[in-house]
């Protein structure tokens, strides 16, 4: 408050300025990015320890298990990285048409179309050397995927449907697609219990970083997050999607083609998610079923929101929640708590995200000078 | 609370602000003010944009709590907490844009506005009893019209209207003329000035029209960046002496004159059709040429078709049909276009279609270039020292105030706003501008600067295609006036041989 005194002193003239403007309003911007969503994340850990606390458990030892679970071993680690991976790339989905404007929550279905056409182009090219049939499906994954969202995009401009629903029933559609196909067309005769399509083949599979038990996908997320975050905040591109989304009627006046902006957009968006559907058949499943429906593009939404879409910020935010589920096996076998419950807290984690959308540019101690 | 007593029941009473001292934060909009309305009179306040002007009256209404200073109604202190309080005490406010509810009819609205309407409206008996209130009224407004299908000028007289039938006797008019014919304002203030006369009355206006100010005020408060600049009778005064005690010493741009004739036929509408948002036809079918060197004005009382047509201009709404041509080639307000036929846009309110508010001002300055050396690199990676310098140059060169490039534009006034957009879009060279209300809500010196680049503009041989709702601007300014009206281009005269009550009867559809 002492720099407020000063501040308005020196509207006044009569009092010399204080010398130093105020670290938190001059950062107040940066601080409460990392504050709000900061403080969303504990409250939600307090209503979960809460409702923890009336199954009769102990919150401080879920607390503490949930960090062991997460982070306290190597293993652990590897666990939340290997859930991290595709929750990078799903987080994209929603952060990208983010920088648009648009809120797409369908990272799922993009998901299950970029698996689905994945392992459709490995069983289709088995016998080649594994390094085409993994580069031929990630190139089908990234495409399958891309055009999945694009779809949502098109239909927004091109029919005025709104991408926030349309991209989340196309999630059904893509859960429908691949239920078909993997129990008719492309199903394996021998998968009796669970239908899925044919293996890739082991030597197809992506493997694991050197030394690790994690797989590559976890580059893959890091890479794509990077470079988003280039096409952003760095590019041509980047900057005429940033007109678009903070202003369209700015965007049309400079001449931009917004139709084009949000379609390449959506592409890349989808892209990503196809990837994570890609990743998680080339280098977990090995095949595609419905195990693949797993809710990753659903949290991957979870992720974008506390990044506050931003492609850097999701790295950290992903390993973190990759860490809350990673957590969820530890907290059945020692609290006994079902294991559903750590979808409880994401739910929780979500509605305090949403929330504390309300606070940004209302905290006093925060607010710049401007 | 109100402390003290309410003034009497009827008849005009005075209010007076006494050492008004209003804080936002470190800023001090309103310094030590004084405003002295004496009962039954007529009184202007002058200022620019930001003097302080709306925080006044929004203190003496009751939308603000002062930080220092006392308003006295009828000659007793009042704590006025809110704008019920005001209104209990008879204080009524006019606001520029009207509040009235469209799709309901005029009787309705006025109703609507009693704090005590009943559950159940009698309406035979309220309508006994609203004739019987027009009928000592000066202005006379058709009870059962839908408010949607009235004129500008009538909506104006219903929100006077309402004010009177809630029992306002002082009545603070803000800008109550932006949305009027020159002769629609003569007339509603006449009736206004009329009843102060009569001792009904007091009123306190709001304007930056000195032509209003000597024709109808009996005294003036000028304000200045939030401090007294000036107070007196109007009968004393010149508007040369309010124009300075407004601006005080500031160094205005000066226009360049107006050299050289028209050349070619740069621009031109062919029967253009546009829709409005609700799809009903806004612009009918019009056809328009502007010619190189040449400022084509577009007159009209807002909300006639202009920001539909300029929306289409703009690329920001597509045409319903017909053709814009540039140059002669057909314009669909395509980036390339743009850049081919150097066109440059200065729309109204360009925070909201010209900005991106969260951008910083170097940003919204490259909006043009982006995407061309040096401000990219290889065409498509950024050179952020590239638009920093640019920046850095057009905001000394069009002296825009702003802390620093890296501020968001939003943070800055709407002179310095419209003013990056001036930079951006003037920068270089420039064939064909459009401009829509350009000035609109700016400070003299900003209003000052766009003219000179306007002008010079036409000089150096761009067409100038401006739609203003300011006639003052138009005939300043423009060569040629076209009327619009209801879409249509309904009178069309070479501005110096116009007259002004010819245009005014067209733009009131006569």
């Amino acid at each position: 408050m002492t720099t407020e005194a000063a501040d308005s002193a020196e509207a006044v003239g009569t009092i010399a300025p204080a010398a130093d403007p105020g670290f938190l309003r001059r950062h107040g911007g940066t601080i409460e990015y990392v504050l709000i969503p900061g403080a969303a994340l504990v409250g939600a850990l307090v209503v979960f320890g809460i409702f923890v606390a009336m199954f009769g458990k102990n919150p401080l030892d879920l607390y503490f298990y949930m960090y062991y679970g997460a982070f306290g071993t190597w293993f652990s680690w590897q666990n939340t990285l290997t859930r991290a991976a595709p929750l990078i790339l799903t987080a994209l989905c929603t952060a990208l048409p983010a920088q648009l404007g648009m809120v797409i929550i369908g990272g799922e279905g993009a998901l299950l179309i970029g698996a689905l056409s994945a392992t459709s182009v490995a069983l289709a090219l088995q016998g080649l050397p594994p390094l085409v049939v993994q580069i031929a499906m990630v190139v089908a994954g990234v495409i399958g995927g891309g055009s999945w969202i694009m779809l949502s995009g098109g239909l927004r401009q091109y029919r005025g449907v709104n991408e926030t629903i349309s991209s989340l029933l196309l999630v059904y559609i893509a859960l429908a697609i691949l239920n078909h196909l993997v129990e008719g067309a492309m199903r394996d005769p021998a998968s009796l219990n669970k239908p899925s399509t044919r293996e890739i083949g082991a030597a197809n599979m992506i493997g694991t970083i050197p030394g690790t038990d994690v797989h590559w996908g976890l580059v893959f997320g890091l890479i794509a997050a990077i470079a988003a975050y280039i096409l952003v905040y760095h590019t041509v591109f980047g900057f005429a999607a940033r007109i678009a989304g903070g202003n369209i009627r700015a965007a049309k006046i400079v001449g931009l083609g917004v139709d084009k902006l949000i379609l390449t957009v959506c592409f890349l968006a989808g892209g990503a998610a196809g990837l994570a559907g890609m990743v998680e058949v080339a280098a977990v499943q090995g095949r595609t079923n419905a195990n693949l429906a797993a809710g990753y593009g659903f949290t991957g939404i979870l992720v974008a929101f506390l990044a506050r879409q931003n492609p850097l910020a999701i790295i950290p935010v992903a390993i973190l929640l990759g860490g809350i589920s990673a957590s969820g096996g530890l907290l059945q076998r020692r609290l006994g708590l079902p294991d559903a419950s750590v979808l409880v807290l994401q739910g929780i984690i979500f509605v305090f995200v949403l929330a504390s959308d309300a606070l940004y540019g209302r905290i006093g101690l925060l607010k710049g000078k401007s | 609370m109100i402390i003290g007593e309410t003034p009497p029941p009827s008849g005009a009473f005075g209010v007076d602000a006494v050492a008004m001292t209003m804080r936002f934060g470190d800023f001090l909009a309103l310094d030590n003010v004084e405003l002295k309305v004496r009962p039954g009179s007529f009184h202007a306040l002058l200022g620019e944009n930001g003097a302080g002007k709306s925080t006044l009256v929004k203190c003496i209404m009751g939308y603000y709590h002062a930080t220092e200073g006392d308003i006295l109604v009828g000659g007793r202190e009042q704590a006025i907490g809110n704008p019920k309080d005001a209104h209990a005490l008879g204080l009524g406010m006019v606001y520029q844009h009207f509040t009235l509810v469209p799709a309901m009819t005029v009787a309705e609205n006025l109703v609507l506005a009693r704090d005590d309407v009943p559950a159940v409206v009698n309406w035979p008996k309220e309508m006994k009893e609203l004739e019987a209130f027009l009928s000592r009224m000066p202005f006379k407004v058709p009870l059962g019209a839908k408010v949607a299908d009235i004129s500008a000028g009538e909506r104006q007289k219903c929100e006077i209207l309402k004010q009177l039938y809630l029992k306002r006797r002082f009545l603070i008019l803000d800008e109550p003329t932006s949305v009027l014919t020159p002769a629609e304002a003569d007339e509603v203030l006449g009736m206004l000035r009329d009843m102060v006369v009569r001792g009904e009355l007091t009123i306190l206006m709001i304007t930056h029209k000195f032509r209003e100010v000597m024709a109808f005020a009996d005294d003036v408060t000028i304000l200045r960046r939030g401090k007294l600049a000036g107070a007196g009778k109007v009968a004393e005064l010149t508007p040369d002496a309010m124009a300075r005690a407004m601006i005080g010493a500031e160094q205005l741009a000066v226009q360049p004159a107006r050299t050289g004739a028209a050349g070619q036929t740069r621009l031109e509408l062919q029967k253009l059709r546009a829709l409005d948002d609700a799809g009903a036809v806004a612009v009918h079918d019009v056809s328009l040429t502007v010619r190189a060197g040449e400022i084509v004005g577009i007159a009209g009382v807002s909300g006639n078709g202009q920001r539909q047509l300029v929306e289409v201009l703009a690329g920001q709404r597509e045409a319903e049909s017909g053709d814009i041509r540039v140059a002669g080639d057909l314009y669909r307000a395509s980036r390339e276009e743009m850049r081919r036929h150097k066109m440059s846009l200065l729309p109204e309110e360009p925070l909201k279609n010209a900005c991106v508010g969260g951008m910083s001002v170097a940003d919204n300055i490259a909006f043009r270039e982006f995407d061309r050396a040096p401000f990219a690199r290889g065409g498509w990676w950024l050179n952020r020292g590239a638009f920093r310098e640019e920046a850095r140059t057009k905001i000394a060169q069009y002296k825009i105030k702003t802390r620093t490039p890296d501020t968001p534009i939003s943070a800055l006034s709407g002179g310095n706003v419209q003013r990056a957009v001036l930079a951006r879009e003037l920068g270089g060279d420039v064939e064909v501008l459009i401009a829509a209300n350009p000035c609109f809500g700016l400070d003299f010196a900003a209003v000052a600067q766009i003219h000179a680049e306007i002008m010079a503009a036409r000089n150096r041989g761009a067409a100038v295609l401006l739609v203003s709702e300011d006639l003052d601007e138009l005939l300043e300014l423009s060569d040629r006036l076209v009327v619009m009206f209801r879409g249509e281009f309904v009178y069309e005269a070479r501005t110096s041989e116009a007259e002004l009550t010819v245009i005014g009867r067209h733009m009131a559809g006569h």
